[in-house]
């Protein structure tokens, strides 16, 4: 056996938790590649005893970038074995957190984490590939971003009083209601927000001119695509029901119940990661692999159901036959989203129920199951509790976004590499494109860990006794 | 006066430490005018430097990989800085401690064998995946810190607090309201 295996890992093997093997064949040519995280927590188990009503809590600890995603889904969960159905007023503001959830997010990854790759060039020595370059070589545009990102945390601040780990989303409800002041906070900074995300889509049209050979090879290839839809087949962040589609296009299974997701999803363990890869179980593993996020949803649905936003889908979708397969475009559907999250956020303060004090339904434990499902920024997010009579958890499964994007993750190195290696050396424009071809999944290895910004680099090409045939790095 | 060469780093933890940093919002436009941030998740540096004046720790010390980095930065960094209640205490990673003797290879169980349909196996190979510690420690039972930092995470105004004065050669001072636990 003369395959070879070259591993890229942050030097430090932390500020990314994750690293990357690629492995060669016989001709030197790329014959797989897989992602590891290497960062595990062991929350399923631990949480094992504890009453469900801590969980919103306790899980938003698993993430503190998408931790509204966790307190939200486990909230869920939790009116499912009360067996309540929760006021209009606190769905509404669930859903209003929720959305500026996916602002400060997708804000975050857009401007602060991607931007610097497409504005100051992947040639730029990675030192100063990140948002202190840009605030050094634009600093309006970094400030635009900075402060995008602030609205979407401001309105987690306004509704449950932190931007991080509101104590606010319990089963039954939320705890708090939104006043005027904060009505007013969130409706007075819209106007800015709005200018800021027209001129990311500027930008990004240029960025798109600009890279075709990135949107052709940046994760372009036929995979299925999961994400909520409303009944009408709208987009949804928060509520509906699961739809599968193909690349071609093709509805595979729609309105599918996302509580029975064990019915058609299930997990595969990767020996050498701490992320586990979901499948869709009819079509099996690995063929069953399926794309969640940003990307998804717009695939799956057919409208935004937000005018200025659907202006912009209708553009996306031509870019695609059938679906739009190219996770090189996950940045200009995030941008797309926070369009959409801004004009719901937008009419949402319309709403007189907002201002509702009748928020939270009370009731004992009715059923010893429930699972909660939401779309965090990164995917559908899925917490599945079994309780006993005093509502002591028995047994958590929770299903992470980026897990669901595991496959297609090491689908896209294999093809960036595949592209860039030849022969027995590393070049170094391969390590900048692979290190984007990850951040176009946003992928938040936290919900499982995360890696954040640039993954500083180290690659080893390894021949069949282990010996270092050659090696690179970069920081 | 020196530029401050300040570090920040991630272990056992959510990164909502490191999100809270980022609410500093438009100060980080300010802090790059008088510090160099020289090593963070958010920046791109191969190697922790020698030299560093500060460093903000997040996250507890869960697996061998942390401890081996952790070491590194106690000899290389003047001022540490236990950054929000899993450096601090341990926190929600230490929920696992409680677990007993046994509990690593009980999470692994529940992780990878029961909640998995596909491959039921225990993560392992090559050492690429690092080892789980015994026992979850926070960041001052295994190197000594100079400050600590609660809050989970530390607001951004209370990150500020610390790090404003260290910018221009003061000695912080942290007390009141500013040292919440949550």
């Amino acid at each position: 056996m003369m395959s070879k295996r070259i591993v890229i890992e942050p030097v430090t093997r932390i500020e990314g938790h994750a690293k990357i093997s690629i492995f060669m064949d016989n001709e030197g040519n790329v014959s797989d590649a897989e992602f590891h995280v290497v960062e595990f927590r062991g929350f399923e188990k631990f949480c094992e005893g504890r009453p469900y009503s801590e969980m919103p809590g306790i899980t938003q600890r698993i993430c503190g970038i998408c931790p509204v995603s966790h307190t939200l889904a486990s909230a869920k969960a939790g009116d499912a074995i009360m067996a309540v159905n929760i006021p209009p007023a606190a769905d509404k503001l669930r859903r209003l957190m929720n959305l500026g959830q996916i602002v400060q997010s997708h804000a975050l990854s857009f401007f602060l984490l991607s931007a610097p790759d497409f504005l100051l060039g992947w040639e730029t020595p990675p030192a100063q590939r990140n948002v202190f370059g840009l605030i050094a070589s634009n600093t309006g545009l970094a400030r635009a971003g900075i402060r995008l990102r602030q609205f979407g945390q401001e309105i987690i601040e306004v509704l449950g009083g932190k931007k991080i780990h509101p104590a606010w989303a319990v089963p039954g409800g939320v705890r708090n209601p939104l006043d005027a002041e904060g009505q007013a906070r969130i409706r007075a900074r819209l106007p800015e927000s709005f200018a800021t995300i027209k001129l990311a889509f500027d930008l990004f049209e240029k960025t798109m001119e600009t890279h075709e050979r990135e949107i052709m090879i940046f994760g372009n290839f036929p995979s299925l695509f999961m994400g909520l839809v409303a009944p009408d087949g709208s987009w949804e962040h928060h509520d509906g029901n699961l739809r599968f589609i193909d690349s071609s296009g093709s509805i595979i299974a729609d309105q599918m119940d996302p509580r029975k997701y064990c019915e058609f999803l299930g997990e595969s363990v990767q020996g050498s990661s701490y992320l586990k890869s979901p499948y869709y179980t009819p079509l099996g593993f690995p063929d069953g692999m399926y794309r969640v996020g940003p990307l998804a949803r717009l695939n799956v649905c057919e409208r935004m159901g937000a005018p200025k936003a659907d202006e912009e889908l209708r553009h996306f979708k031509s870019l695609g036959r059938g679906a739009v397969t190219s996770s090189f475009l996950y940045h200009y559907a995030r941008l797309i989203e926070i369009l959409a999250a801004l004009e719901f956020i937008e009419r949402s303060l319309e709403d007189p129920d907002l201002l509702s004090e009748d928020l939270r339904a009370d009731a004992g434990i009715n059923s010893l199951r429930g699972v909660g499902v939401s779309e965090a920024p990164r995917g559908t997010l899925f917490h599945d509790y079994t309780v006993d009579r005093n509502g002591l958890l028995q047994k958590v499964n929770l299903i992470v976004a980026t897990g669901q994007n595991n496959l297609a993750m090491n689908q896209t190195v294999a093809q960036i590499a595949r592209h860039y290696v030849r022969g027995k050396t590393i070049p170094e424009a391969m390590l900048n494109r692979v290190e984007h071809g990850i951040r176009c999944y946003d992928p938040c290895l936290s919900c499982s860990t995360h890696a954040l910004g640039q993954m500083p680099l180290h690659v080893r090409l390894l021949g069949p006794d282990g010996a270092v045939l050659h090696e690179a790095s970069r920081g | 006066m020196d530029r401050v060469r300040l570090a920040t780093v991630w272990f056992g933890g959510c990164s909502g430490c490191h999100m809270s940093f980022l609410d500093l919002d438009e100060f980080l436009i300010e802090l790059a005018t008088k510090a160099d941030l020289v090593y963070s998740p958010v920046v791109d540096t191969k190697e922790y430097p020698e030299n560093v004046d500060v460093c903000l720790i997040e996250g507890a010390i869960c697996n061998q990989d942390n401890l081996d980095l952790l070491h590194k930065v106690r000899v290389r960094t003047k001022v540490l800085v236990a950054f929000g209640d899993c450096a601090v205490t341990a926190n929600v990673p230490a929920i696992r401690n409680q677990l007993g003797a046994g509990n690593k290879e009980s999470v692994l169980q529940c992780a990878y064998i029961e909640n998995a349909r596909h491959n039921q196996s225990l993560p392992k190979g090559d050492g690429i995946v690092p080892l789980l510690l015994p026992r979850v420690m926070p960041v001052h039972e295994v190197v000594k810190v100079e400050y600590f930092l609660p809050g989970c995470p530390p607001p951004a105004d209370r990150i500020k607090a610390l790090i404003g004065p260290m910018l221009s050669g003061a000695a912080p001072k942290l007390e009141g309201a500013q040292l919440k636990f949550g």
